[in-house]
């Protein structure tokens, strides 16, 4: 597989009809001048074919009229059920229709937006995209302190080379990473643990969207530091204390200068 | 609230079974699970609030699907072909019965063999063709990680179809 490691969820975005005009010009505008990420979609494309027609079945005859007379039945004995106040049915839908914590509903709702609406605060974005880690049990997709792992696993999936320094001696020990989606890109999110609480670890190439230099900013609760190292930007997003945030940056510096 | 009952969902009836099918493997359970999850919706009926009733349903039936399996199916490996599956499917298709089953076969136990939440991502795509806000919500998890997911599922199928760039 050649295709742009950067550009593969785009074009399963593209492929289902997920990106957004802007994101779509540019997707297609791409595949005019790389041949490999044109062949991986078309291969995307027949393997979805290929997957439809083998999941799509016709329901046996015999089911279609043994659940038309089970409907039937349940109406009769139904005869005009009392239509009660809309309240204990909603619950009793519920749990089926969503699986997981109205919290992580709401949560998976705000993010989804992202999609479609690229030009979202970045330092929302990442609060956003942090919080979600902590409700979505999906904090980590490679879940060790070993940065031997960790680093060869990121290989494969980014088109850059994130930083990845276990920290336990300085009181951030690495849990983990994950790929996240930030700015419309894929991003690597390193974790670290700082006592009781998680670090998320925003790194990607510093590019036309960098907003330069080293800042810190507050919101909704939780502290965000960013600073560059080398060609990357890099932000920290967390519940604990912003110099607790300035220990890690210094931890990692020293980490990566040595 | 008008409509009839059977008029909104009996259309359905293929995309659930299907669903339960590719779940479930076996076609009793299917046909028990697809029956159970009709009268729950029609039990249900007056929290339908006149939304999307495909993805209303196949909700019910995808949940009644992986409770099935999760109680009856506990550590059993994946059965042999199943005829009466390929004949399902061959329904739909040409003559070349014996090629098209056994690409048919292959297909369905390699997305049976993805590891859970790939599986489940591939399916609330491509069976109730949910979109990726909607699969985040499902799932509850950020749509990135759908994304990601949905990508990897597709990877890992095709090199298991030998389809690799």
């Amino acid at each position: 597989m050649s295709a742009c490691a950067d550009k593969v969820l785009l074009l399963h975005g593209l492929l289902d009809g997920e990106l957004d005009a802007a994101h779509s010009l540019a997707c297609e505008a791409h595949l005019r001048e790389c041949a490999e990420c044109a062949s991986e979609l078309e291969r995307m494309r027949t393997l979805r074919e290929r997957v439809r027609s083998a999941t799509r079945l016709q329901a046996p005859e015999h089911l279609r009229r043994r659940i038309t007379t089970a409907l039937s039945e349940a109406r009769s004995k139904s005869e005009a059920p009392p239509r009660k106040a809309g309240r204990e049915r909603i619950w009793r839908f519920a749990p089926w229709a969503f699986g997981g914590s109205m919290a992580a509903v709401a949560a998976a709702f705000a993010f989804a937006l992202l999609v479609r609406l690229p030009e979202r605060n970045l330092a929302g974005e990442l609060v956003a995209s942090h919080v979600r880690s902590l409700l979505a049990t999906h904090l980590t997709d490679v879940a060790t302190s070993d940065r031997h792992v960790v680093k060869p696993w990121f290989a494969g999936k980014l088109d850059f080379s994130p930083p990845v320094i276990d920290l336990a001696e300085q009181g951030f020990p690495l849990r983990g990473g994950r790929l996240d989606y930030v700015r419309g890109r894929v991003v690597a999110a390193l974790i670290y643990r700082h006592h009781q609480h998680t670090i998320n670890l925003f790194v990607w190439p510093a590019g036309a969207d960098d907003t330069g230099g080293t800042g810190a900013a507050h919101r909704d609760g939780y502290n965000l530091l960013h600073w560059r190292q080398g060609s990357l930007q890099l932000w920290a997003v967390s519940d604990v204390e912003a110099g607790e945030l300035q220990q890690l940056r210094a931890a990692l510096e020293s980490g990566a200068g040595g | 609230m008008g409509q009839h009952f059977e008029d909104i969902f009996l259309p359905l009836l293929d995309a659930a079974y299907s669903l339960a099918r590719l779940i479930a493997r076996d076609a009793a359970a299917a046909d028990d699970i697809v029956q159970e999850s009709y009268l729950r919706a029609f039990r249900s009926f007056d929290s339908y609030r006149g939304g999307d009733a495909r993805s209303w349903l196949l909700a019910i039936v995808r949940n009644c699907s992986y409770d099935w399996s999760k109680s009856r199916r506990r550590g059993a490996e994946d059965p042999q072909a199943d005829p009466e599956e390929l004949a399902d499917a061959g329904q739909h298709g040409p003559e070349d019965s014996a090629v098209r089953s056994s690409e048919i076969e292959q297909v369905r136990r390699l997305i049976r063999r993805l590891p859970e939440p790939f599986q489940q991502t591939l399916i609330l795509r491509e069976l109730e063709e949910l979109s990726y806000r909607e699969i985040a919500q499902v799932m509850g998890a950020p749509v990135g990680t759908v994304m990601s997911r949905l990508a990897r599922a597709r990877q890992m199928l095709a090199e298991g179809l030998g389809v690799v760039q």
